[in-house]
């Protein structure tokens, strides 16, 4: 890989440097290899473009808002803030611009039924939504651990149509849902589609899924030289899987002047181990097709991840941000449990916003960092989703009873 | 490529002499508990298995039915790790000399062992070969090429959507024999009908003239000989797991009993492959 570009990855193996990679059962790499001729093919097609660009514009509601958080701002005092609001996207996340894509390549494909993995349900809302959308059967996998948390999205995906299959093995959370969804897929071979939900999965999804959510970032670039007549100085995400993330930066990798700033979830205090901080308390490994840094013991067995936030507790990372990682391209950092919860309630009770709690990840580093920066120093947060499906957990938290 | 006279190669070549197919039996390294699987071990090729593969327990077994992924966890709930799989094939090999042993399972738990090191210790241990699920023949490089040189037998699964244009990506680099999954599928879940193996085998026989063993979905004497008469092995995972698991106290812990009940089902299997074709 040419290191004149941080944007030419994967290699044709579906490599970023050691990472990524494709370790699936056999069975499945037919598959795998189709899927990646199918969308070399659509990348380049102009009426796949256009359909795309249908659906985000007039369903999901593109292009997102980029907002100036105008009391936030002063009221930390130091860089210029601004929200990219994915959280206004129909299904309340940045999750359905990845699920438009994918379901328009299942239907090129031929493909009959759809599966997918979810951990706070946003994915598979944004899943049940898109096989609403085209009249396709959904199933998705959800742990059972995640059931029990996430009560209104599982009501919403079968309102939807879909069927929630709970996942009882394992640790019964998120990285049990993919290994379900991973066994449905090798059993249906011939009739199914798996819209993997994030960064991750075996080569081509990491790629695939990076391309679907970049328009994120392609509209922050546009809107922020419109608005400021310049490029922005920090970018921050929240890290689960890596997609919100990857979406806002890749645009801007080559940019040398734009900074990035990527949260993981800390949890109780890394030092606790009760974390899902695969890059600051992992070290690489392979899981779910790709190599990349993994919460395992020294045996390589997989540890689960905590987060008070469904969505980030998976205990791997997309494989470019492993790779991004080591580079040090983006910079990454955690947000604990305590902070996150923190800066929930603080951009709601400030501008009017409840974010979703993987957001408030980055929020939190937000609130950290804004304060030591100069005022003319603009700084992008990625709103990648609403709260309303987190009211429950954080008034557990707060001690408050529904 | 094949790693020529192993241990493998020698136990198919008698069983040609003998006119008849193989038996594999798998079952889980360390369950439900070290030194009943020992037990198990030791008693397995007198109890008619022809090779043993030893499943390598990991938390996170993406191609494998509910009675494996109860194993492994069981596995490791009792203290299972890399080393003490390794302990188990060299205690075996003090006391068998000719049966194969394959260590199957996932590739981070090697990956996290160190390639080498792993390939080392195995081979000193006593181990012939291995199947690694998730490593593809586009992962060759990690641990397929490291282990023909290292002198161990690489395993590949062939499989329902191996076509013709995939076939020789998945022969080459094989050595041992060659495993056909005869469904789409997990392990333990469904099973394939007689005449599509017949037809699997000889597309696979077509490429190779390596051994083909066949598993996935065989749970009975009957069922173990239909597929001796077709290839030259028939492999049985779940269902002896499943009766290991039959065993077992409401702890999870091994009732009294339960080496030679597993060990009587494994030669009831035996039976069935041994009188397929007379
Ligand atoms: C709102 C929101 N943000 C972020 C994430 C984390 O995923 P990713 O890192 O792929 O953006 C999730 C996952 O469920 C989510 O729902």
């Amino acid at each position: 890989m040419s290191l004149n570009t941080y944007r030419a990855g994967p290699d044709e193996h579906g490599h970023f440097g050691i990472y990524g990679g494709r370790f699936v059962a056999e069975t499945l790499m037919p598959l795998i290899l189709d899927l990646e001729k199918a969308y070399t093919a659509a990348k380049d097609d102009p009426a796949f473009k256009a359909e795309m660009g249908y659906y985000l514009n007039q369903y999901v509601g593109r292009p997102s808002k980029l907002y100036f958080a105008e009391r936030l701002t002063n009221e930390l005092g130091g860089a210029k803030i601004y929200l990219k609001r994915e959280e206004l996207n129909h299904t309340g996340a940045h999750k359905i611009n990845n699920c438009i894509g994918q379901i328009l390549l299942a239907k090129r494909m031929g493909k009959t039924r759809i599966i997918a993995e979810t951990g706070a349900g946003q994915h598979g809302v944004a899943t049940a939504t898109v096989c609403a959308l085209f009249g396709l059967p959904c199933t998705i996998y959800m742990g059972e651990v995640d059931i029990a948390r996430q009560q209104p999205n599982v009501f919403r995906m079968k309102l939807l149509g879909a069927e929630v299959k709970p996942v009882t093995s394992g640790s019964r959370t998120l990285k049990d849902a993919m290994n379900e969804a991973l066994r449905d897929w090798v059993t249906n071979v011939g009739d199914t589609f798996y819209i993997i939900g994030t960064t991750a999965g075996p080569h081509p999804y990491p790629a695939l899924v990076r391309d679907f959510q970049s328009i994120i970032g392609h509209e922050v670039r546009e809107q922020m030289v419109a608005m400021e007549g310049r490029l922005p100085d920090t970018l921050v995400a929240c890290i689960g899987g890596g997609s919100n993330a990857l979406g806002l930066f890749y645009p801007f990798l080559d940019d040398a002047d734009v900074a990035m700033v990527a949260v993981e979830a800390a949890g109780h205090g890394i030092e606790t181990g009760a974390h899902a901080a695969s890059l600051t308390g992992g070290r690489p490994g392979v899981l779910h097709g790709n190599r990349t840094y993994l919460l395992q013991d020294e045996d390589g067995q997989i540890l689960e991840g905590h987060s008070i936030s469904a969505g980030l507790d998976y205990p791997g990372i997309g494989p470019e941000h492993s790779w991004l990682h080591d580079v040090g391209r983006v910079t990454y950092v955690s947000a604990t449990d305590t902070e996150a919860l923190d800066a929930f309630q603080r951009l709601s009770k400030v501008e009017g916003i409840i974010p979703a709690l993987e957001s408030s990840h980055a929020l939190a580093e937000v609130i950290r960092r804004a304060p030591t920066l100069p005022k003319d120093h603009l700084m992008v947060v990625n709103l990648s989703g609403r709260g309303d499906k987190d009211i429950f957990t954080v008034a557990r938290e707060l001690g408050v009873s529904l | 490529m094949s790693t020529t006279n192993s241990r493998i190669d020698r136990r198919f070549a008698a069983l040609k002499a003998e006119g008849r197919a193989g038996l594999v039996a798998f079952i889980t390294a360390g369950d439900p508990d070290h030194d009943t699987c020992l037990d198990l071990l030791k008693g397995l090729p007198g109890a008619g298995a022809d090779l043993i593969e030893l499943g390598m327990p990991f938390t996170d077994p993406m191609a494998d039915g509910p009675a494996i992924q109860a194993s492994t966890l069981r596995a490791l709930a009792a203290g299972a790790r890399m080393t003490r799989t390794l302990d188990l094939v060299k205690a075996f090999r003090e006391g068998d000399a000719d049966t194969p042993i394959i260590l199957m399972g996932y590739y981070n738990p090697v990956y996290a062992y160190g390639v080498d090191r792993f390939l080392a210790d195995a081979k000193t241990a006593g181990v012939d070969g291995l199947i690694v699920v998730d490593l593809p023949p586009e992962e060759d490089g990690e641990l397929c090429l490291p282990a023909q040189a290292a002198g161990v037998n690489f395993i590949r699964l062939a499989t329902p959507t191996t076509d013709k244009a995939r076939l020789p990506a998945v022969l080459a680099n094989t050595s041992g024999f060659i495993y056909y999954v005869s469904i789409a599928g997990i392990t333990g879940a469904g099973s394939a009908t007689s005449d599509a193996i017949a037809a699997a085998v000889a597309h696979l026989r077509s490429g190779t003239d390596l051994p083909v063993a066949v598993g996935f979905g065989i749970t009975t004497p009957q069922g173990a000989a239909d597929v001796a008469r077709v290839a030259d092995a028939a492999v049985v995972g779940s269902a002896i797991v499943r009766r290991l698991e039959a065993n077992l106290d409401a702890d999870g812990k091994a009732k009294p009993g339960l080496v030679p009940d597993v060990l009587g089902f494994v030669g009831q299997l035996a039976a069935g492959v041994r009188g397929a074709r007379k």
